[in-house]
């Protein structure tokens, strides 16, 4: 007769192993989630301590408030990030333009009007769509792109700020499709209903009823979009060329601040030199621009949310 | 007298059944657009690249000359790089999910964390290179490694993967949860023979979405200094290597028109990578949909 | 409306065996959840080899009450307790007394079934395995014991390996009362383990709780009146956090002492 089990459990019960166990497991699984938090810091801590390296070469007046970048003159090499961030805008824009559109109105007819089915099939193309790599964005926008609008309009050069902003424009269309297309598929049906039953079209309630009432959502989504854009590089890198320019033209060579950043990495600017700290003054230049864009985000989503 | 007149209501209406109708029409021909964009965008790589793709490409490697250009170093590359980012990034994003949905308690260090975490997937891709650069290259002394690109590559998608296995976690019913401790289970049993299992499907959908971003990254593998041009196979994570993406770049970014269309071959490649990836997390996904 | 209380013959419990011993005494309970004050100074003896039912309306804290007697309830949020509770002379508060050990002790039934996404024979075979027991041949008894215990066995002994939800839903509360028994516990906590289930599968359900009694202690919380009159030897009504009233079930159902009792079995509320 074998002994009861419960005279089994108290048996193997007895050994330390499991209370140790339980004891040592919380502690590594901390250590595992600080890691992003060190992420971060490292991030931040990083770009801080070699900007300010960067700035006691560079003074940092001359880095905020100059409006011409010339890292590679030897002699007179200037330091204004004022061109990077024209670029950076310029791309960012005609992004915004092309993409908020398309974007908040593919929203509007998937939650309004799209049958289920049809919903199955344009959302999963939506994803592919948002996991395209950016360099074969960047290829597009090089190789198709810029040719079919110098055919229409021949003043445009090879690089440019359009062509790069249209592609980014595409790529964020996704973002801006499937957050708002969030935001307004949780503005509750019963609200639709009422609106609909006393006669107004679909139209009607889509405009009056569910975009107000999903407009913290979707502006957040405008916002993050933005943050995507200013944060995009290969696509820039391959399209936009490398002419920091401080002036309104969209249709010449111009340069992002991240494409200042893979132009240095990919040539052979030495470790511990002025232009190897300028990428690091960019950097942080450029994570500040996102990081505002995504606490605006959430600031906007949060303080502005609809009650239902 | 009345307010509301039948009979203008019914004229009105045409109008707005016009507008409702022509915004119908736009709202789907934006939708469509989107589609299409992307319709065009596979079109027009498939007919540049598919000349060149040949069982030569797969194995030859890189070359001045277009004819000859292969992609070997930097298939077997980006390989090399997710033997180390697929396991580093996976532990530590289904670890912090763990910590963050079964043991944290909700104080001011868990809000924090989980705030840094949704901050820190807003982080643009070439900042993460320069953190790679800092950290792993110079200061961990790694040089522009496998294991230098693997790790900055796996903190890259780590919010993705953390945010991804939360959710899989959280969706796992309370009652099972209920029943193991019903038992008698201590919360790490608990974790391991029940919560785990029934989460690995989410996790390995959202985990291989993931990767499948690390495969396609440029922008880091650039700025931590990662070659093109290698004429031989990595033999450890300590050896330096080329990447699909960096490849491509190198390509797409010569002047000469030959290359163009071996970029686009490798593109193809780089899309044929990714929608293997894709099939098999959307496979698993179908699988496991509805258990409970 | 009103109800009719079908009579049972007189049960021959504890009048009769008064040598019975105590398995859980509750000492002045308090229980808050948060500022909710759910349990309010509960004095409760239940007895070993009988089935005791807990009934009242919802909220009355019933509920609450069977799972701080295997502390689940310290799961759910924050929750704050006063007075003790004795298992086998033992306060389940102390600080060394693990809230595993007590639970390899008490078993528990849900109000859903809730096996878990493996084979029928993994969720027979988990309670064993994860204290220790790795033989396959012990496991393999233990759990066609614990299978049969629960009168399933030959439902599905041919199907051993299949999923746990292939089966039906009153199968499947089968299948986690026989997980429940497989560690051979001392008490079963019951959570309304009908109240998901269709009337044939309650009656199999019920009949099978009728059976385990010989063995096992048995507390069954219920919102069906009838089925604590049906299976039950002692009744407890609970009503806004206190124990109304606590005896036997003939005496709760046919000549209640206080006239809430009496409202809420002849229907009045709840």
């Amino acid at each position: 007769m074998r002994p009861s089990v419960q005279e089994m459990i108290a048996k193997s019960n007895g050994k330390k192993k499991k209370k140790v166990l339980e004891k040592i497991i919380p502690i590594i699984l901390f250590l595992i989630a600080s890691v992003s938090v060190l992420t971060s810091i490292g991030i931040v801590l990083t770009l801080i301590f070699e900007t300010i390296t960067f700035f006691t070469r560079v003074p940092i007046f001359d880095f905020i408030f100059g409006t011409t970048w010339l890292p590679f003159s030897n002699n007179e090499a200037q330091f204004g990030i004022w061109p990077l961030i024209i670029g950076t805008l310029k791309v960012t824009l005609i992004a915004i333009i092309v993409a908020v559109p398309i974007g908040i109105s593919a929203a509007i007819y998937l939650s309004e009007y799209a049958s289920e089915n049809v919903r199955r099939v344009v959302k999963p193309v939506l994803e592919v769509l948002a996991g395209v790599p950016t360099i074969v964005y960047g290829f597009f926008a090089l190789t198709f792109v810029t040719p079919v609008l110098q055919a229409i309009y021949p003043e445009i050069k090879i690089f440019n700020a359009i062509s790069p902003g249209i592609v980014v424009g595409i790529m964020i269309i996704p973002m801006i499709a499937s957050l708002s297309e969030d935001a307004m598929s949780s503005v509750p049906k019963s609200i639709r209903e009422g609106a609909l039953a006393m006669g107004s079209t679909k139209f009607e309630v889509a405009w009056k009823i569910t975009i107000p009432a999903a407009l913290s959502g979707i502006v957040a989504s405008i916002v993050l979009a933005v943050s995507r854009a200013i944060g995009e590089t290969m696509i820039v890198s391959l399209a936009a060329g490398s002419t920091p320019r401080f002036d309104g033209d969209f249709t010449d060579s111009i340069q992002t601040m991240t494409a200042y950043i893979v132009q240095v990495s990919k040539g052979d600017a030495g470790y511990g030199t002025t232009i190897y700290y300028s990428i690091y003054a960019v950097g942080f230049t450029l994570f500040l621009f996102t990081m505002a864009m995504n606490i605006l985000a959430g600031y906007v989503s949060k303080r502005f949310r609809e009650e239902y | 007298m009345r307010y509301i007149e039948q009979q203008t209501v019914v004229k009105r209406m045409n109008g707005r059944l016009i507008a409702n109708a022509i915004f119908k029409y736009i709202f789907l021909a934006a939708t469509l657009l989107a589609l299409l964009a992307l319709v065009i965008l596979l079109f027009r790589i498939v007919t540049q690249g598919a000349g060149n793709l040949s069982i030569d490409f797969l194995t030859n490697f890189a070359s001045r000359f277009p004819d000859q250009a292969g992609i070997k170093a930097a298939l077997v590359g980006s390989l090399w790089l997710m033997m180390v980012v697929a396991p580093t990034s996976i532990i530590l994003g289904v670890g912090s999910a763990i910590y963050l949905e079964e043991y944290a308690k909700q104080n001011r260090i868990t809000n924090f964390i989980r705030m840094n975490i949704s901050n820190l997937a807003g982080v643009p891709s070439v900042v993460f290179g320069l953190l790679g650069l800092t950290i792993f290259v110079r200061a961990m002394a790694l040089g522009n490694s496998i294991l230098a690109a693997g790790f900055t590559m796996s903190l890259l998608i780590l919010p993705v993967i953390i945010v991804a296995s939360q959710e899989a976690i959280r969706a796992v019913p309370g009652e099972l949860r209920d029943a193991s401790y019903g038992m008698g289970a201590t919360k790490w049993q608990t974790i391991l023979k029940i919560i785990l299992p029934a989460a690995i499907p989410g996790i390995l959908t959202g985990s291989i979405l993931a990767l499948s971003r690390a495969i396609g990254e440029t922008a880091p593998l650039i700025v931590i200094g990662v070659p093109v041009i290698i004429q031989f196979l990595p033999s450890g994570v300590m050896d330096t290597f080329t990447a699909l993406p960096m490849q491509i770049y190198d390509w797409a970014s010569r002047p000469q028109q030959e290359f163009q269309a071996v970029a686009a071959a490798g593109i193809i490649v780089l899309m044929a990578v990714l929608l293997f990836m894709n099939s098999i997390a959307v496979i698993i996904r179908n699988k496991f949909d509805k258990r409970y | 409306m009103t109800t009719i209380v079908t009579k049972k013959p007189a049960k021959e419990t504890a009048s009769i065996q008064p040598q019975k011993k105590a398995v859980y005494e509750t000492k002045q309970l308090n229980l808050w959840y948060g500022n909710n004050h759910a349990l309010k100074n509960i004095d409760l003896e239940i007895m070993e080899n009988e089935v005791t039912a807990i009934i009242g309306p919802s909220g009355c804290g019933k509920s609450t009450y069977i799972k701080t007697l295997n502390r689940m309830v310290e799961l759910v949020t924050s929750v704050k307790t006063s007075g003790e509770i004795l298992y086998r002379g033992r306060n389940i508060f102390d600080q060394d007394y693990g809230v595993e050990e007590l639970r390899t002790r008490v078993g528990m039934v849900f109000q859903k079934p809730n096996p878990f996404p493996k084979s029928i024979y993994d969720n027979v075979a988990y309670g064993p395995r994860i204290h220790g027991i790795k033989n396959k041949k012990i496991l393999d008894e233990i759990v066609e014991k614990s299978l049969r215990g629960a009168a399933i066995w030959d439902e599905v002994k041919d199907r051993l390996n299949e999923n746990a939800y292939s089966i039906s839903g009153g199968q499947q509360q089968r299948i986690c009362i026989a997980r429940a028994l497989a560690i051979e516990p001392d008490v079963i906590l019951m959570d309304e383990p009908t109240s998901a289930l269709d009337p044939i599968s309650t009656l199999k359900v019920e009949e099978l709780v009728q059976e385990l009694k010989k063995d096992y202690s048995i507390i069954i919380v219920t919102h069906n009146m009838q089925q604590a009159a049906r299976i039950s030897d002692k009744t407890a009504f609970f009503l806004n956090g206190e124990v109304v009233e606590f005896d036997h079930t003939d005496t709760i159902f046919s000549n209640p002492s206080d006239k809430r009792t009496e409202d809420y079995i002849s229907g009045r509320f709840g």
